[in-house]
């Protein structure tokens, strides 16, 4: 019988203010230990938290995004909220979250599947800090504590339990860590920490009600995301084959091993004795706050994906691959811009393709891509004016990611990589071919339709690469047929 | 000297009959007499306080003269001062010295006054008699067999005794009231939010307001100026004008004459707070100041505060729930006392904790820890919030008929040291009158009105409108002008 993996995530994003959640203290990544945590930070007698309004305007930015700029899902007034456990990396003994009322309540994320689009379904979204961080190694024997990160702003993602498979869920944070960077609340760094996601899984038979979940904390890449809930999702079913039940637990997940191993079960969890901060007004987001952020909100992924496929003819997938990142969408724009939308299908496919290919390689962004959008539209607009085939248009590519010249134009030149579309001389160099292969000529006309590709591959050679295929193809057929 | 108001002191400073240096030198010397046996100050520094005078001197010498510049202050062991050890009265905290300044601390400072020193409180501001100070008890200095009250003992025993000619203090269920009632001084708890709480160690933080304690309601006032104002550090900060709390001090109420300055004030009496567990002495001097203020012109109108008597179970589960998680951050880890041997990280906070707070903090942690549990959240602290809006609302009842409401401050006078120490409930109950304001917020001032059993000071209880100090406090000076307890010191201390 047939099993149905269930998975919601709680991604943590943090936001890219640059001061705390709740003092004046530097976000920056990477400073000396301790370095970028002041007195409110460490917590030390005495000392107040203050909200950052520039994390609220963040989270208002994502309340809006997954919501179609539509303010329905934003709390007019939330509270936050103290969840108090001891650790040493939490300097006060209570972490301020929100916690009965966030302050954004549902949404949804569109996400691509190679087999269509699916709707992610979001429960909430809450503001708060993130703790510090606890060093186990190099201390002999102790630990060493460093508060840089302690009071980072977070705004906590919590999904519908809307996924089915680890491909769905690797989908849909791959969808949200797009926006996050898109509407420029987070910078999605995974290796720094930035955007971390934790994965609640269950198994149950298809129409049946929900099974036990158990969460896998803090996976920080993709690869270990599917990783761990397939081997959770495995694990589960296993378990439940074999008569065994599933507790409920926090599980972590060992990259070096692949697999996922309880951490606390249900019973040992905390009381976090949740109460409203009495440090802390309710947070009052006004009408007049609102208008202004939804004034300055771009076009999102979903409403340029639309217009890509309405407008450009482009399929869901290729607009999908093309809205991952919103610098991907401006230097496909810009090209568009150049060479008018009936070019848009070659732009998409040179800039998911060979050019995404190189970026990859080179593990670039595409904003730091050597060919700008200007030279790759030069280069294009060679392509669909004929002078260039597409062997030779990637040859010229090739040397512009070298920097050998600016332009395509330029490489054309120097390389003399000109195609020849010059049916005069064309007609004669297949005049020149037929005339030497009368062996493949005859078996053309007998009906062997490989030898019509050999006289092809003759005519090329004659042009040293440079006669336009097309027009080659053309003229042969023409005149074979004569 | 040391009877001289602060307006009296602030005019001899200007006109340099006296310098800062001077004035400071006969208030450490008299803390040096008498503080031994008072307790009063956890901390003295004469190094640093004559530095600061010099400053003020030289300041005054510069025509930079500001009302409280060169006069020395005492300041609540609960107020963050950079440079000087801040220990909120607790062994927790008894090697703890402040990087930084509260908000209270650095007005203060700006102004010109100079720190006197850091006086004794119960520990964390919890309790109501200062016995449960790390640092011992403090000293009623009328008979030094009773307490002073709590939690802000050492700095209501300061001013009354004279070692300080004012000091700043903390109220989160009476703290400031209640010890200025049992010592004979005025004391006022300002609305909530109007005095920045940044650097003032949280107790319960819905609840904890700072405010002034000094010989009369406008020494008071005069502090008032200083201490209040908005604070962005603090969110719970009002961020409202500036007032000048002297403003009204010398204006009759509005309408009334010079002869009965007070006529047209409405006085709200409320019934429930002089039935059983008033004292009989206390019900006598209180109903004596009531006359008083008929003969300069107020009325009193019989109220109703019908909540009042859930406020102490309100109140208790509230401020232990706040203090259970604001006290979470004295851990052992960054600073402060840590246990000298331990096995583990769990045992470092077990020893630590056990070892760093002393019965009745302990006590209350337990308390907040419970009442925040999950399945008694509802129960309890829920049901206190509801509480709470019950008990303001009865104030906002009460203000429909008068303009302040009056009663006992405190349900007895000093209680002998050691007397309730056994008996938390019996404690708690000494806050009774004082609580409701906290939990709704409102000011409440006390001013000393006769004395009772024992010949120990009896004190009146205002509480005003949100808002409203200015006229509380030219309610209570118009009193003072009529009549002379404010001026009385204990004998033993001149």
């Amino acid at each position: 019988m047939e099993w149905e993996v269930v998975i919601g995530l709680e991604i943590h994003a943090q936001l890219s203010t640059a001061s705390k959640m709740f003092s004046g203290a530097s976000t920056e990544f990477g400073a000396v230990p301790n370095a970028q945590a002041c007195a409110v930070d460490i917590a030390l007698p005495g000392v107040l938290p203050v909200a950052n309004s520039g994390a609220v305007e963040r989270a208002l930015r994502f309340g809006l995004a997954v919501n179609g700029n539509n303010a329905d899902n934003i709390s007019r007034r939330s509270i936050f909220a103290r969840k108090n456990y001891f650790y040493p990396d939490l300097p006060k003994g209570y972490q301020i979250s929100q916690y009965e009322l966030p302050i954004i309540n549902g949404g949804t994320i569109s996400i691509v599947l190679k087999d269509g689009q699916k709707t992610i379904h979001l429960t909430r979204a809450h503001l708060e800090e993130d703790a510090g961080k606890s060093l186990h190694e190099d201390f002999h024997g102790m630990s060493g504590i460093d508060l840089n990160r302690a009071g980072t702003p977070l705004l906590e993602i919590v999904s519908e339990p809307d996924m089915r498979s680890a491909e769905e869920a690797v989908a849909y944070a791959k969808a949200v860590h797009s926006l996050v960077r898109w509407i420029d609340i987070c910078d999605g760094n995974m290796q720094e920490g930035s955007f971390r996601c934790d994965a609640n899984v269950s198994v149950r038979r298809p129409g049946e009600p929900l099974g036990t979940r158990r969460e896998i904390k803090n996976l920080n890449s993709f690869r270990f995301l599917q990783q761990a809930i397939d081997y959770e999702a495995k694990w589960q079913i296993e378990t439940l084959q074999d008569g065994g039940t599933i507790h409920q637990a926090t599980v972590l997940f060992d990259p070096d091993s692949g697999e996922t191993r309880a951490m606390r079960s249900k019973e040992d969890a905390h009381d976090y004795r949740y109460f409203p901060d009495p440090d802390l007004l309710p947070l009052v987001v006004t009408e007049e706050w609102i208008e202004r952020v939804k004034g300055g909100l771009l076009e999102l992924p979903q409403a340029k994906r639309e217009r890509y496929a309405r407008d450009y003819g482009l399929s869901v997938y290729d607009a999908g691959l093309l809205t991952q990142s919103r610098e991907t969408t401006v230097y496909f724009e810009d090209m568009v811009g150049q060479l008018g939308t009936e070019a848009a299908k070659v732009c998409a496919n040179w800039v998911s393709g060979d050019l995404a290919a190189a970026l990859n390689r080179d593990n670039l962004d595409i904003a730091q891509s050597p060919v700008p959008s200007a030279q790759l539209a030069g280069l294009v607009a060679r392509i669909r004016d004929n002078t260039l085939s597409g062997k030779m248009a990637r040859e010229v590519f090739d040397a512009m990611w070298r920097g050998e010249a600016a332009s395509a134009d330029e490489l054309i030149e120097k390389k003399g990589l000109k195609q020849i579309s010059d049916s005069g001389a064309l007609e004669a160099i297949v005049d020149q071919v037929i005339a030497a292969n009368p062996k493949s000529v005859e078996e053309y006309r007998a009906g062997k339709e490989k030898a019509f590709n050999a006289l092809v591959g003759q005519a090329m050679k004659a042009t040293r690469g440079k006669g336009n295929p097309a027009q080659i193809n053309e003229i042969l057929k023409k005149k074979l047929a004569g | 000297m040391i009877n001289a108001s602060l307006k009296e002191l602030s005019a001899a400073l200007a006109a340099k009959n006296i310098s800062s240096v001077e004035l400071t030198r006969i208030y450490l010397e008299r803390i040096e007499r008498l503080n031994g046996e008072l307790n009063a100050f956890i901390t003295v520094d004469p190094g640093k306080s004559l530095a600061l005078a010099g400053q003020a001197d030289a300041r005054i010498a510069r025509g930079e003269h500001a009302p409280l510049t060169g006069i020395p202050v005492a300041h609540k062991d609960i107020y963050c001062t950079k440079g000087w050890l801040t220990t909120c009265g607790s062994r927790m905290l008894a090697n703890f010295e402040s990087p930084y300044d509260a908000h209270v601390i650095g007005r203060f400072g700006a102004a010109g006054a100079v720190i006197l020193g850091k006086t004794n409180m119960d520990e964390f501001a919890m309790g109501s008699s200062n016995e449960t100070s790390f640092y011992g008890p403090v000293k009623n200095p009328w008979d030094r067999a009773f307490v002073p009250g709590g939690s802000s003992g050492g700095s209501a025993c300061a001013v009354a005794a004279r070692l300080a000619p004012a000091a700043t203090a903390t109220d989160t269920g009476g703290s400031i009231r209640q010890p200025a009632a049992l010592t004979g001084i005025t004391g006022l708890k300002p609305t909530y939010g109007v005095v920045s709480r940044y650097g003032m160690i949280a107790f319960a933080s819905s609840l904890d307001q700072g405010g002034p304690m000094g010989k009369s309601a406008e020494d008071v006032a005069m502090l008032l100026d200083v201490m209040a104002g908005f604070d962005p550090r603090d969110s719970t900060s009002l961020e409202r004008e500036g007032e000048d709390y002297t403003r009204d001090l010398d204006r009759p109420w509005e309408g009334a004459s010079a002869g009965r300055p007070l006529q047209g004030l409405r006085i709200g009496v409320p019934k429930e707070h002089f039935g059983e567990g008033l004292s009989s002495d206390v019900g006598r001097a209180i109903e004596a100041a009531l006359a008083q203020f008929e003969e300069l012109g107020a009325k009193r109108v019989a109220i109703s505060l019908p909540n009042s008597g859930l406020s102490v179970p309100a109140y208790y589960v509230i401020a232990p729930a706040e203090a259970s998680s604001n006290l979470s951050r004295f851990d052992g880890v960054r600073y402060g006392y840590r246990a000298p041997e331990y096995r583990d990280l769990l045992d470092m906070y077990c020893k630590t904790r056990s070892q760093g707070f002393g019965a009745e903090v302990k006590r209350r942690i337990l308390i907040g820890t419970y009442v925040l549990s999950h399945g008694y959240y509802d129960a309890y602290y829920l049901k206190a919030q509801r509480v709470r809006r019950l008990i303001a609302q009865d104030f906002v009842e009460a203000f429909k008929k008068c303009d302040v409401v009056m009663g006992p401050t405190s349900p007895t006078v000093a209680f002998r040291i050691g007397a309730k120490t056994s008996d938390p409930v019996q404690m708690y109950l000494s806050d009774i009158y004082t609580i409701p304001a906290n939990l709704a917020g409102l000011p409440g001032m006390s001013v000393p009105c006769g004395f009772g059993e024992n010949e120990l000071p009896v004190g009146l209880h205002i509480v005003g409108n949100y808002f409203s100090e200015a006229r509380m406090l030219a309610v209570a000076h118009h009193y003072q002008r009529a009549t002379d307890w404010h001026r009385r010191a204990p004998a033993g201390v001149l």
